[in-house]
């Protein structure tokens, strides 16, 4: 265990920023985003930032290779560029597990290498959440806020930084900074553990099961009438999916430039009229196939496909968001078993 | 504090459903929380009395879900108007986008709706309940046994704070009461972007706009927003595109919006108010409303059912559009 002053968290940034690029969340007027790391810039101290660090591995959009045509040829033209490593740092606990969601899906065979290189190229930093929000339900899913994983785990407690190495990756970057951390045991790491623990107590979703959902259950759920009621108002925007961190659906679309066409991909989302639509059509005729079908797959296909995992974390991020606060906790109360 | 309340308003919705009048009633239907009120259609009383909520975190404007509402059934459905959602329900009458006969509008008075992002902004996260105190809001928090007081005025949505008018534009009955037409001060802050230089008003418009993440959210919620296909959602129009090709690319779908609900934009707010990322969405809607006010006379959508537009509606006295840009014949 190492430890730094919050007051001199700058020369922690300054340092890193010599050898990494560094992005870490900074307000703006309403909120927080992740942002590359210049010298002035604040560590936010807002939860969640509105939007994922998910981007950093699998972008909203992201252009994935060129086609030039001369005549008949056609050259096929890998664009990426090579990655440098990078650290995404304050990286809560929730947002850490939901790599592990996105993991099973992109680095499962065939690998996808687009993600698969971000990954290998970027350290995590996480960070302890000191004052959870009351749409947090990571508990739910068996997460640990008080014990954030990642490469390197920190904890804030008494104007101190607290910085634990977990990887070889996580080592490498504490060596960097080894000059401006001191040494230090693990005792008030432990008593910060202990009141966020006490905290988490008194969170209004801390009862949320999860019973009634998980693998199996799709013939139990998928023509329960509550969806009806459920699904009824929802605009079918797509803030659910953009702001989840563990969201992953994408579409490949073609964009035809001079000489050829840039093929790329972007998030695409369950909730749109256009999603999956193939020559026959849309399979999800109406808002409410479409709104079961996030739902669904979180709390049902994923965890059939995954050994049991949720693809959902608790994050909360969905219910500060949604236009008209239908959200999965509301679901998962309406659906699941002894969720009163 | 909400001038009728929870309690009058379900009262009298019962009474319309046992009389058979509607079989229905767009509503708001209480959260996990105070502030996460959702739209919901109510069918019966017991549902009202379990479920329906009124107070502060009713921003949701229904005016828009009518045109669903009304296709599914030939029964009237009781639909619940704040004074700025009656303008969004003309707006729609005039477009024809729903049968007014299988509608009993009842207009609520209104406050003003506080804005739970203002609210954090005083409190911080964890918020377990907030409760009316006369003018003043008295947040608790899941960190202190006392809860944080708060003036209601200093919470407002933006949208309330510059209200255009606590009068109905339409309604078959009230409840609370009606107000008067407000000399608001909306356009004050378009003013000042107006009167920023040309780099600064990219520089503003490029830190709002390069938050946007697409999720269409303002589109979606928009009253004047109702195309059955939204070209953007269209592959065959050529310009579907589901995310931007860069940060700021989203400038010219936000732009592009705006021009397409002008003169029909109503100025209800809805499309700021759900915005994720927080961006004054309305401020583009706003200059043009104030353009058309300055170049064809004052004109508010959703005021009379059937008033045509300046932007289609000609006339010879029309101001040339280089005069309307301030800019000479080349």
């Amino acid at each position: 265990m190492y430890k730094i002053k919050i007051s001199d968290l700058p020369a922690l940034f300054d340092k890193l920023s010599e050898k990494y690029d560094v992005f870490l969340p900074v307000d703006f007027d309403n909120g927080a985003k992740y942002k590359k790391y210049e010298k002035g810039d604040v560590l936010s101290e807002k939860l969640n930032t509105v939007k994922s660090p998910k981007d950093f591995f699998f972008p909203q959009t992201e252009d994935m290779m060129r086609f030039k045509t001369e005549g008949k040829k056609i050259d096929v033209i890998d664009i990426r560029e090579p990655k440098d490593d990078f650290i995404v740092f304050g990286v809560t606990e929730c947002d850490v597990k939901s790599f592990e969601v996105l993991d099973n899906v992109f680095l499962s065979e065939p690998a996808d290498t687009y993600y698969a290189e971000k990954r290998a190229h970027g350290v995590l930093i996480s960070r302890a959440c000191s004052k959870p929000s009351e749409t947090c339900f990571c508990k739910t899913y068996g997460i640990d806020p008080s014990e954030p994983s990642g490469d390197i785990s920190t904890w804030k407690a008494d104007g101190t930084l607290y910085l634990r190495p977990n990887t070889d990756k996580g080592e490498a970057v504490i060596s960097v900074i080894s000059g401006i951390l001191t040494e230090a045991d693990d005792d008030e790491v432990n008593k910060e553990k202990e009141k966020i623990n006490k905290i988490l107590d008194r969170l209004p979703l801390k009862n949320l099961t999860t019973e009634g959902f998980g693998a199996g259950k799709t013939a139990e759920l998928f023509d329960r009438p509550e969806w009806a009621g459920l699904s009824q108002s929802c605009l079918g925007c797509g803030t659910c999916t953009f702001v989840c961190p563990t969201c992953q659906c994408y579409d490949i679309r073609d964009f035809k430039t001079n000489d050829g066409v840039i093929r790329y991909r972007c998030w695409d989302s369950c909730m749109y009229s256009e999603f999956t639509k193939m020559s026959a059509g849309q399979p999800r005729l109406t808002q409410k196939e479409r709104f079961r079908q996030r739902f669904m797959h979180k709390l049902v296909y994923y965890p059939e496909n995954n050994g049991g995992l949720y693809s959902c974390v608790g994050c909360g991020r969905c219910l500060q968001s949604c236009p008209i606060s239908m959200n999965i906790v509301k679901v998962m109360k309406a659906l699941g078993g002894k969720n009163e | 504090m909400q001038k009728i309340s929870r309690f009058d308003i379900i009262n009298r919705l019962k009474d319309l459903l046992a009389d058979g009048n509607v079989d229905r009633v767009l509503g708001w239907k209480k959260g996990e929380f105070r502030y996460d009120v959702t739209p919901h259609v109510f069918t019966s009383a017991q549902e009202l009395e379990a479920d329906f909520v009124w107070g502060d975190f009713c921003g949701a404007n229904f005016s828009k879900y009518l045109i669903k509402e009304t296709a599914k059934s030939d029964k009237k459905v009781a639909v619940l108007l704040k004074p700025c959602d009656t303008y969004s329900f003309n707006q729609l009458l005039t477009e024809h986008r729903f049968d007014r006969e299988k509608v009993y509008a009842v207009g609520v008075a209104c406050d003003g709706m506080a804005d739970i992002f203002k609210i954090k902004k005083i409190t911080g996260d964890g918020i377990s309940d907030i409760k009316e105190n006369g003018e003043d809001l008295d947040v608790y928090t899941i960190y202190d046994e006392k809860p944080v007081k708060i003036k209601k005025t200093d919470v407002l949505s933006e949208r309330c704070l510059s209200c255009k008018s606590k009068k109905h534009a339409a309604y078959d009955e009230l409840l609370g009461g009606d107000g008067d037409v407000l000399d608001s001060n909306r356009f004050d802050e378009v003013a000042k972007i107006e009167a920023m230089t040309e780099e600064e008003r990219y520089a503003f418009w490029q830190g709002e706009l390069s938050r946007c993440i697409r999720c269409n959210a303002c589109r979606d919620v928009c009253p004047a927003c109702t195309c059955e296909k939204c070209v953007f959602d269209n592959p065959n129009s050529g310009m579907e595109n589901k995310s931007p090709a860069n940060e700021f690319e989203e400038k010219l779908f936000h732009i592009i919006r705006a021009f397409h609900v002008a003169g029909r934009c109503t100025d209800c707010g809805e499309c700021s108010r759900v915005c994720p990322q927080r961006i004054p969405l309305h401020l583009l809607n706003r200059k043009f409303i104030k353009d058309i006010n300055a170049f064809y006379g004052e004109y508010q959508a959703g005021e009379v059912v059937g008033s045509r537009a300046p932007l289609v509606d000609f006339d010879k006295e029309d101001v040339e559009p280089k005069n309307a840009v301030g800019k000479e014949d080349k």
